[in-house]
């Protein structure tokens, strides 16, 4: 179900959104009258139009960016460093690295293969999840506006080095094993 | 503030613009279409969900939403935005319109933001769909097991570091 999702422009979840949208707006005309629906309609388009450039000013950064910056050297960026400095770079290249989960999770797979440890992977992935700036500037700047959205990834700045920290604590602590064969992530690395 | 920000993006486009240019103008000219592509492509289902949720916002009766995760709900309503967020499968335009929608409606700023986190944090339709083909599971279910305290801690820096 997924790889196919990305290449339609319509989708069952935007089904959902369209349909759910188009309920609210009926009952917000037959409740409120037409000026009410017309005023939030135009401040809502309004503010879609005002992110557009920053919309396509993200996609030509992640288009660029996938260009420069292989996959495979990312991987080996990333799996080269241990310890502090480790999460600190892969927290730093999630945040900057384009894409969506289907470049990501084999990226984390591929670095993991090369040796690196679960905290890394879990500091990367949690940072290309909080911090990334392709999602936070395709995605959620038209829905929120710049100044929530930078605020909010100032908020989660700490949150992927914390994570890998905890999940290095975690390992330690319960002596949890996790050089188990990757299976599924070699392949990558080749 | 707008301005500034539209400012440095474009700066940054045109340095990597540059940048992928002296690699071949081919490889320029293929990777700025596939962008443009790729960005005419979202508009629709974007453009959709911010309409959308702003009509949601309206619709929703106000006093469903700010007693359980209004600005005044503090941590508990952060832990059920938590809840919510986490529970919420869908993309993100299902995951932002709902969130946005929320806010306009009267949520607090703290409790959107724990929202949103958790939401990027275990939306199980990405964990499933994405992660686990792709990484150790063990891994994931680490990360994921971590990862619970974070919503709370982005809702309480939220909450220090009051939106300006």
């Amino acid at each position: 179900m997924p790889g196919k999702r990305r290449r339609k422009p319509f989708d069952f979840s935007t089904a959902l959104v369209f349909a759910i949208s188009a309920i609210s707006g009926l009952t917000v005309y037959l409740r409120e009258g037409s000026e009410r629906f017309f005023a939030i309609f135009r401040s809502d388009v309004l503010l879609f139009g005002n992110m557009m450039p920053k919309m396509l000013a993200g996609c030509l950064i992640g288009g660029f960016v996938t260009l420069l910056l292989p996959r495979e050297m990312v991987a080996r960026l990333v799996g080269a460093e241990s310890g502090l400095l480790g999460l600190l770079i892969a927290t730093a290249t999630a945040a900057v690295l384009p894409g969506g989960p289907f470049t990501i999770y084999p990226v984390a797979g591929a670095f993991l293969g090369i040796g690196a440890d679960a905290g890394t992977a879990i500091a990367f992935i949690t940072s290309w999840m909080l911090l990334g700036y392709n999602r936070a500037l395709v995605w959620e700047l038209p829905f929120f506006g710049p100044d929530f959205v930078l605020w909010r990834i100032v908020v989660c700045l700490p949150l992927p080095f914390l994570a890998g920290i905890l999940g290095r604590a975690a390992i330690r602590a319960f002596a949890l094993r996790m050089e188990s064969a990757p299976e599924s992530s070699p392949g990558n690395s080749a | 503030m707008m301005l500034a920000v539209n400012l440095f993006l474009w700066v940054v486009v045109g340095v990597l613009g540059f940048m992928a240019a002296m690699r071949g103008t081919h490889l320029f000219r293929a990777s700025a279409r596939e962008s443009i592509i790729e960005f005419l492509r979202l508009i629709p289902r974007i453009a959709l969900g911010v309409i959308g949720s702003g009509f949601i916002a309206d619709a929703m009766p106000q006093d469903l939403i700010v007693p359980w995760i209004g600005p005044q709900s503090g941590m508990l309503g952060v832990a059920i935005a938590t809840i919510g967020g986490g529970a919420t499968s869908g993309g993100p335009v299902v995951g932002f319109s709902i969130a946005a929608a929320a806010l306009k409606g009267g949520a607090g700023a703290p409790q959107v933001i724990a929202f949103v986190t958790a939401w990027s944090l275990f939306s199980i339709q990405r964990i499933i769909g994405w992660e686990i083909p792709a990484m150790p599971p063990r891994v994931v279910w680490l990360r994921a097991a971590v990862s619970v305290p974070l919503p709370f801690i982005a809702a309480a820096g939220a909450m220090l570091l009051a939106k300006p």
